[in-house]
C-alpha cells in the first residue's frame, strides 16, 4: 500500500516531468537561447523599457505625494507647496496609533477580510473540483448564475443586506461582513480555480483511485500541490477585492466591526479636514496590501498563465 | 478534457450554493418584494404591480445617469484595453524587472476604493495637490469641482490610474504563456511586427482578454465609491452614475419601491450586456479555431 502510494506521487511528478522534459526536447537549450535574442529582436525596440517605466512613474506619482502629505503639519500642506516635507514630523502617524479609533479600524478590516478569504476559497475548491471534472445536471447554467453575483452590483444589495442581517443579528460583527462579501468573492474563487484544475491532467485522479487513495487524502495530499499557485491567486483575488471594498462593509457596521476605509470617511467629515491625519490613514491602507502583493509576486504571472483565467 | 457524467458532484457545489442562497438569493427576493409593493408605513405592505418600474423607465434622471454610466464604460474599456495591451507587450520577460514591475503595477489594485478617491482628491486639488497646482502653474484653469469637463476627465484619468494594471497583469500573463517556438517560426516566415501581434499575440491573449474586458466592464458600470469620494456625483449631476442615484433613492430619500424597481432594472441591464460580450467573445474564438 504504501509503496503504490509513493508511486502515484512518483507519477504525478513524472507526468508533469514528462511535459517539462519534453518542451526542452523540442526547443532544444541552444535554440532556445537564439530564439531569445530573436524575440529581443524581433518584437521588442531598444527602448521598451521606456513604456513600463512612464506608467510605473504614473502609477506612483499619486501615491508619492500621498506619502509626502502624511509627513507634513498641516500649516505646511496648507501655506506652503513643496514638493518633499520641509519639517517631517511623525505627528499624523502618531495620532493613529495612539486613538483606539482609528487603529482598530484597522484590525477590524484585517479580521473580516481574512474570515472572507479562508471561507470563498475553502467552499470554491470543492465546487470548482465538481466543474473541472464533472458534467452533472444544469452545471452550465449554475455556473453562469454563480457568475452573475460577480456582476450583482453592490449598491443593490446594500439595504437587503441591512434588513437581512439585523434579522439574524449580524449587524456590526466581522462575520456579517465577511458573508457579505462572499456574495462577488466565492463566484470568481470558483471561477478562478477551475481554471487551474482544468490544467491538471484527469489522470492523476485515476492513478490515485487505483493506488487506493480515498478522495480527500487525494485531494490534500496531491491535488493540492498540484494547484497550490491557483490557491495563491484566487486567495490574492478575494483578498484584494475584499480589502478594497466599502459600500456593504460599511452599511453593515456601526462601530465594533467598524473598517479602516469607513472610519477615514467619517472622521474626516467630523474633524473638519485634519489632511495629515487623512494621509497617513490612507499610506496605511496601501502597506497590508503592498505586502500581500510581494508575497504572491511569482504566483501573479506564473498562476495567471498555467491557470488559463 | 472529456468529463463524466456524475450528478453526484451536486453535492460538492452544495456548500457554494447554500452561502449563495443566503447572502445573494435571499436579498434578491426582498428587492423583488419591494419593487411591486407599496406602503404607508407601519410594514403595511399592498400589491403596486409594475407601477414602479414604469415610474423609473419614465424618468429622465434615470436615464440620464445610465447615459452617463455608459459613456463612462465605453470611455475607460477603450483607453484601459488598448494601454494595457500596449504595456504588456513592453513589459521585461525575465530578470530582475519582472518582480518588480508586477508588484508596483499591482498596488493600485490593492488601494481601497475610497482611499483611491481621496488620493485623486487631493492631487488634483488647486490648492494642495501636485497635479491641480502643476495645471494652475501652467495657466490651465484645471477645477474638478465646478467645472463637469474637468470632473470627467479627472474621474477617468482615476479609473485609468486604478485598473489599467489588472488589463496588463492579465494581458501580461497570456503573452508569457507563448512558446519560444511560435516567435521563431515567424521569424522565419519574415512576419512583420503586426503579424506577430495579430496572429501570434492576439490570439493567445483572447482568453484573458475577454476575462479583463468582462471584469472591467462589470465593475466600471457599478462604480460608486471612488466618484462618490472624488465628486460626490457633482458638479451638479454630471457625474451621478447609477449607484450613487440608487444609493441616494435607497437610503437617503428611502424611496424603497422605486430603488426597488430601478435596481432590478440595473441588474438586468449588467446582466444583459455581460452576457452579450461572453458569448460574442466566446463566439469569436471558436469560429478562429
Amino acid at each position: 500500500m504504501a509503496a503504490g502510494k509513493s508511486s502515484t506521487a512518483a507519477r504525478a511528478d513524472g507526468i508533469t516531468m514528462q511535459r517539462t522534459e519534453a518542451a526542452a526536447d523540442a526547443a532544444g537549450k541552444a535554440e532556445a537561447a537564439l530564439g531569445q535574442t530573436m524575440r529581443r529582436r524581433g518584437t521588442q525596440s531598444r527602448f521598451w523599457w521606456l513604456v513600463p517605466t512612464l506608467y510605473i512613474l504614473f502609477l506612483m506619482l499619486p501615491i508619492y505625494w500621498l506619502i509626502n502629505m502624511s509627513f507634513k503639519t498641516n500649516t505646511e500642506i496648507l501655506s506652503t507647496f513643496s514638493l518633499w516635507p520641509q519639517n517631517p514630523t511623525l505627528r499624523n502617524y502618531g495620532v493613529i496609533f495612539t486613538d483606539p479609533s482609528w487603529y482598530s479600524g484597522y484590525i477590524n478590516s484585517i479580521i473580516y477580510v481574512v474570515m472572507n478569504t479562508v471561507i470563498s476559497v475553502s467552499v470554491a475548491l470543492p465546487a470548482a473540483y465538481a466543474f473541472s471534472r464533472y458534467r452533472f445536471l444544469g452545471d452550465k447554467h449554475l455556473f453562469f448564475w454563480l457568475l452573475t453575483n460577480r456582476m450583482a452590483p453592490p449598491a443593490v444589495f446594500a439595504l437587503p443586506f441591512f434588513q437581512l442581517y439585523s434579522a439574524f443579528g449580524l449587524i456590526d460583527t466581522h462575520i456579517a461582513v465577511a458573508l457579505a462579501h462572499c456574495l462577488f468573492n466565492v463566484p470568481l474563487a470558483v471561477w478562478i480555480l477551475e481554471g487551474f484544475m482544468s490544467g491538471v491532467p484527469k489522470e492523476i485522479d485515476e492513478t490515485a483511485y487505483i493506488d487506493g487513495y480515498s478522495f480527500p487524502r487525494f485531494f490534500v495530499k496531491i491535488f493540492m500541490p498540484l494547484i497550490a499557485s491557483g490557491v495563491g491567486v484566487a486567495a490574492f483575488f478575494c483578498f484584494m477585492f475584499s480589502w478594497v471594498e466599502l459600500l456593504l462593509a460599511r452599511t453593515l457596521t456601526t462601530t465594533a466591526a467598524k473598517p479602516i476605509a469607513a472610519t477615514m470617511t467619517r472622521t474626516v467629515s467630523a474633524s473638519g479636514l485634519d489632511w495629515g491625519v487623512l494621509a497617513a490613514a490612507g499610506v496605511l491602507t496601501i502597506i497590508p496590501g503592498a505586502l500581500v502583493i510581494w508575497f504572491v509576486r511569482n504566483y501573479i504571472a506564473k498562476g495567471f498563465a498555467l491557470g488559463r483565467v | 478534457m472529456n468529463k463524466t457524467w456524475n450528478n453526484k458532484a451536486w453535492f460538492m457545489v452544495l456548500p457554494v450554493l447554500a452561502l449563495v442562497a443566503f447572502s445573494a438569493v435571499i436579498p434578491l427576493m426582498t428587492v423583488v418584494n419591494y419593487s411591486v409593493q407599496d406602503t404607508f408605513g407601519n410594514n403595511v405592505f399592498f400589491w403596486a404591480g409594475t407601477e414602479w418600474f414604469q415610474e423609473i423607465l419614465d424618468s429622465d434622471r434615470f436615464w440620464a445617469a445610465m447615459g452617463r454610466n455608459l459613456a463612462f464604460s465605453a470611455i475607460i474599456l477603450c483607453i484601459e484595453v488598448s494601454l494595457g495591451i500596449f504595456i504588456a507587450l513592453n513589459m521585461p520577460r525575465k530578470g530582475w524587472g519582472v518582480p518588480v514591475c508586477l508588484v508596483l503595477m499591482a498596488l493600485p489594485l490593492l488601494i481601497p476604493f475610497n482611499v483611491v478617491g481621496t488620493i485623486w482628491q487631493v492631487f488634483g486639488r488647486i490648492d494642495i495637490g501636485l497635479l491641480g497646482r502643476t495645471l494652475a502653474e501652467l495657466g490651465i484653469a484645471y477645477n474638478y469641482v465646478n467645472n463637469p469637463v474637468h470632473a470627467w476627465v479627472t474621474i477617468i484619468l482615476m479609473d485609468v490610474w486604478h485598473w489599467t494594471s489588472l488589463v496588463v497583469l492579465l494581458c501580461y500573463a497570456g503573452l508569457v504563456s507563448i512558446p519560444d517556438a511560435y516567435y521563431q517560426a515567424a521569424k522565419i516566415d519574415g512576419a512583420s511586427r503586426w503579424a506577430v501581434f495579430r496572429y501570434i499575440q492576439l490570439p493567445k491573449m483572447h482568453r484573458v482578454l475577454l476575462i479583463a474586458i468582462l471584469l472591467r466592464f462589470m465593475d466600471s458600470f457599478m462604480i460608486y465609491t471612488e466618484p462618490f469620494v472624488l465628486t460626490g456625483g457633482g458638479p451638479g449631476n454630471t457625474t451621478t452614475f447609477m449607484s450613487i442615484d440608487l444609493v441616494k433613492l435607497a437610503i437617503g430619500e428611502f424611496n424603497l419601491g422605486e430603488a426597488a424597481a430601478m435596481s432590478i432594472v440595473y441588474f438586468l441591464i449588467i446582466l444583459l450586456m455581460s452576457w452579450v460580450f461572453y458569448t460574442v467573445m466566446t463566439n469569436y474564438g471558436t469560429e478562429k479555431r
